[in-house]
This record gives structure tokens, sequence and C-alpha cells, in this order.
């Protein structure tokens, strides 16, 4: 009897594989040459690859790949371009701010690399074993980049930090799927929607709903929600900005995208009915930690810590509807969070001091007369996250405020509003530090920090404003492509 | 004969193991503690995923448990390494030292 080989379907995991294979290369390469930042090109080589295969997927038929573990479907690919271009924008940065402090190493693009990797592969995911396993590739490539600055304790403890609380998370994680397999009899998404139907009568479940309730405690540890933020401020102060600037988005995103297919596909009746209050209160109670705790800071890269969780909040309204224009909406404040993001992460690479952990906001006084180019996209980048048009992060918070008020949760969307509203002191605090105070020299009195433009995170500045700017005038093709990742 | 015993015992014990590794994570200092404490909660996963495939006659929470013990043998290693990094600043394995990150 011959033996049959089952279709894999390799085309599905085309942009994975390209990683993939581009990240051993780089591991190889690195044994052969001196000045590493060659593998900083390498790897964005191989990103672009992967971009081009994940755009020449797109409007293909979605088919699913390995017996239904993934698919390649709008939504997957729409994310790959995401964590492709949060990944080639750190890696901008990296080739000039590790250089600056003799980390130029060969592992730090392989290990960025896998940790796209295992982003593209939550997005993908089609089956509880397979989100766990991205979940796992990226936390893991993750734990180590916030060490990887070996130099300073404060990166050593962010790593261990981030690795307690990430490794705590996952059990949590795991536990829920257990239970959400002992009470489905599988682990594949759609299945658990089936059997999770009004039809089948096994929407109170008990087993299954605990389960439901552990996962989200999972995702929530990743995308950085109260009550599971505690971490974040620490890990993002102490890790080298350019890891900050990439988990900020790119762990972000990949926690949201397996959030909204999970809950979209497996549990979009029992979530509508037993899990819809409590997670859009978890939004407001979010994004207000965030916003208060981030008015006290001292530290421009805390600051953005804490502002990452308000963001994270302001996407959760667009989860709670379980809509379609909310995930549409989910879609487009991820994309528009990693421009304005990483582009602020830029900024505070360029401007922090080699020998201290963290960015103080001292050392943005008077940055306007020293350099009216940085303090420019500054107040861009500040400008734009605090959400007032006519810039992308207006266009991301209307679009999932839009969707809150369409599912009838109108006070959903006056508490972001307000909260946009108190985000705009902190954010604006930087602005008038850069615009408005003379330099200021610190407590020893050393004057403010020396900085140098390079070429390569000037290419970060300039790509991310550009799209901050002309996507902010004018969303629609941004806005149509979303849609067609959400519908399609 | 395992057919004797019935699920329920398997997953009361599974949830008290997870329960003690939980709370051995937020009470214990000692950072190779809290380590063999996530160990513990990974491994009372396993026990559900195992009872749990055994009573549904279904191979794929076996194949999940694989997966696990793969990733917790990666976690402890990192652990580990991240561990002598840290004590080559800073000589102790407590985890309240650790801690120069406040803003």
């Amino acid at each position: 009897m011959p033996i049959e080989f089952p279709v894999l379907n390799f085309v599905a995991v085309g942009p994975m594989l390209a990683v993939t294979i581009t990240a051993f290369l780089v591991m190889f390469i690195e044994l052969f040459v001196e000045d590493k930042r060659i593998l900083g090109y390498i790897s964005l080589v191989g990103l672009a690859v992967a971009a081009v295969l994940s755009f020449s997927l797109m409007g293909a038929f979605a088919a699913p790949a390995f017996q239904t573990m993934v698919i390649s479907d709008g939504y997957a690919l729409f994310l790959n371009l995401i964590f492709i271009i949060a990944a080639a924008l750190s890696i901008l940065i990296s080739l000039s701010y590790l250089g600056e402090r003799e980390l130029q190493h060969g592992e730090y693009y392989a290990l960025l690399l896998f940790a796209t990797v295992g982003m593209m592969l939550m997005g993908a995911a089609t089956d509880l074993m397979i989100v766990f396993m991205g979940l796992e590739i990226m936390s893991i490539a993750l734990y180590i980049l916030a060490a990887f600055n070996r130099q300073q304790l404060g990166s050593g403890e962010a790593g261990m930090k981030y690795f307690v609380l990430g490794a705590f998370a996952s059990a949590f994680f795991l536990y829920g799927v257990a239970l959400v397999y002992g009470a489905t009899g599988s682990t594949n998404l759609q299945e658990i929607g089936s059997w999770f139907s009004v039809d089948r009568g096994n929407l109170g479940d008990p087993i299954a709903l605990v389960g439901l309730g552990l996962l989200l405690v999972g995702f929530a540890f990743k995308i950085a929600a109260v009550p599971f933020q505690w971490w974040t401020p620490d890990v993002y102060h102490g890790s080298p900005t350019s890891v900050t600037a990439f988990m900020s988005v790119g762990a972000k995103a990949a926690g949201f995208a397996s959030l909204v297919r999970v809950l979209m596909v497996s549990f979009n009746e029992a979530f509508t009915i037993d899990w819809q209050l409590a997670l859009a209160v978890l939004a407001v109670i979010t994004m207000t930690v965030g916003n208060i705790a981030a008015l006290a800071q001292k530290d421009v890269k805390r600051m953005l810590a804490y502002s990452s969780i308000a963001h994270a909040g302001y996407i959760l309204v667009g989860v709670v509807p379980a809509s379609m224009i909310g995930v549409r909406a989910v879609l487009f404040y991820l994309f528009s969070y990693t421009f304005m993001n990483i582009g602020a992460f830029a900024v505070i690479a360029i401007l922090e001091r080699r020998s201290e952990v963290g960015s103080s906001i001292q050392d943005y006084a008077g940055l306007a007369s020293r350099s009216p180019f940085l303090a420019g996209m500054m107040l861009l980048f500040m400008v734009s996250l605090t959400g007032i048009p006519p810039f992308i992060g207006f266009w991301g918070k209307l679009y999932v405020f839009w969707a809150a008020v369409q599912a009838d949760m109108s006070w959903l969307a006056v508490i972001g509003m307000i909260n946009s509203a108190i985000s705009a002191f902190y954010y604006l605090g930087v602005v008038v530090q850069m615009y408005m105070r003379p330099v200021a020299a610190d407590e020893d009195g050393v004057e403010a920090p020396a900085f140098k433009l390079t070429g390569p995170i000037m290419v970060t500045l300039v790509v991310t404003a550009i799209v901050t700017v002309v996507f902010g005038i004018w969303p629609t093709p941004l806005f149509n492509l979303a849609s067609l990742a959400a519908f399609g | 004969m395992i057919g004797q015993v019935p699920l329920s015992y398997y997953l009361l014990l599974s949830a008290i193991l997870f329960a003690i590794g939980a709370g051995g994570v937020l009470i214990r200092r000692n950072v190779i503690i809290v380590l063999m404490c996530v160990e513990m909660m990974m491994n009372a996963v396993n026990l559900t995923f195992i009872a749990f495939s055994r009573y549904l006659d279904s191979t794929t929470g076996q194949i999940f448990v694989f997966m696990i013990m793969a990733v917790a043998a990666v976690e402890v290693a990192i652990g580990l390494a991240l561990l002598v990094e840290l004590n080559r600043h800073k000589d102790t394995v407590d985890i309240n030292e650790f801690n120069s990150l406040q803003g």
C-alpha cells in the first residue's frame, strides 16, 4: 500500500520560510564577516523578499496549510506586512544604535528575525498549538534581545523580568488551551468555534469558559493590558531602544492578531454573551491606568511604555464589538501605531546617552535650537500619537471609536476620547520641553547629550514621518487595504 | 488500571499543582525556585492534557505535551543564561535585589 503524503502547501508559509532562511543565513555568514552591519543589510533583503511574497499571496485563494494549522488569508498577510515593517525599521535603528554602543553582533539580527517569524506564525495560526508555538518563538527571542546590552545591569534586569513574567503568563495560556481542548476535544479554532455555538447548546460550559478566561490572561500579558501590564515600564525602560521599538509594536500587534482571530473564529457567540462587557471594562481601565501613570514620568522611554499600555486600551476598544468593522479598525490602528511609535523611538535612540539607561526628559530641553530637524520629527510623532488630525494616529483612533459606536457602546468611545485628551498632557509635555525650555545641563553640569545622525536611522525617521503624514492626509488606500484584510 | 481513576481526580490534582506553582512564582524570591515553580505550572498543564487526551481518546493532547516539554526546556535554558548574565553585575539570586529600573 503506497503511503499517502499529506498536502502541506508550502506556498502559504512562504513569507515565514523566507525570514527563517534569512535568519539561518545571518547566523552562518556571521562566522566570516568582520563588519557585522552587513548582516543587518542581509536581514533587510530577506524581509523585503518576505514582503514581496506576502503581497503576491494577497488576493489569492486563502488556502489552509499544514492540515489547517495555518492559513494565509488577507488578515495574516496584512499583519505580515506590519511585522516586516516593524522588523525592518528596527534593524535600521539598530545599525546605528548598536554600533555606537559596541553591541554590533550577528545573533542580534538572527534573533530579531526569529521573533518576526514567531509573530507571523501568530497572525496566521488557525490552531491553538501554532498560536502557542508562535508565541514562544517570538517571546524567547525577545527575552534575549531585551537583555542584549551586556554592559548594563538594567538591560539584564529587563530581560529577566520579561522572562519570568512571560513564562508565568505562558503557563496560564497553556492551562487555558488544555481546558478548552478538554471541553471541546480539539485545538483547531474552527472546530472549537463550531462546538461553541448556540445550536450545539454548549455556550455555558464552565470548563471551556474558564479556559477562555485563562487564554485571555495570556493574551492580555502580551498586549500589556491591565491587570497584566506591570512588566511593561521596566522592560521597555531597560531594553536597548532598538529592541524596545520593535517589541512595543511587534509583540503588541502579534498578541492582538491572534487574540482577535481566536475571539472571532472560536468564541464569537460565547464572547459576545459572557465576556464582552468584561473586556470593555478592561479596555477602559487599561487606557486610564496607562495615561495617568504616563503623566508622572520623567523618562521619555518610560513615558512611552505607559503610553503603549494606553494604546493597548484604545485597540481593545476595537476588539470589544467583535465585528468586522472592529477588526478593520484594529488592523488600521496597529499599522498606524507601528510607524508613529517606531519613529518616536528612533528619536529617543539618537538622543539617548551611551552610558545610561533610559532617556531623561531634561535631555530634550531646547532641542529645537540644537536640531530643528529632530525636534520637528519628535513633534510630528507626539502629535500623531495624541491623535490630532491630520496625522495617521487620528484616523486610527477615529475608526476604533467608530466601531464601538456602531456596536451601541458609545460610552466606550466617549471614555476613549477623554483619555486621548489626558494623553495630550504628556505627549505635548515633550514638545514644550523641546521648544520652550532652554538647553539644560544635568545635575553634574554635563551638557546636553551629543548626538549623531547616521544614514540608516535617518531613513527610519524619514520613512515613518512620510507615512505618518501621507496616510494622515489621505488614509483611504490604507483603509481599503485593511478592509480587504478584515473581510477577505 | 488507569480506567478506574476518574478524570476529575487528574483535573483536581493538576489544578492543585498549578496553583502551588503559581503561588510559588508570586511568593518565592529566589530566581531559581521561581523557575522551578514555572516548570511545575507547565507540568501541571501537561497532566491536564494527558488526562483529557486519554479521556477523549484523541492524540492531539499528547502531541501538545511534547511541544510543551520542548518549550519548557528552552525556557529553563534561557532563564538560567539570563541569571548567569545578571550575576556578573550583581552577586545575588534574590529577585527583589534586581531593582535598578525605577521611575
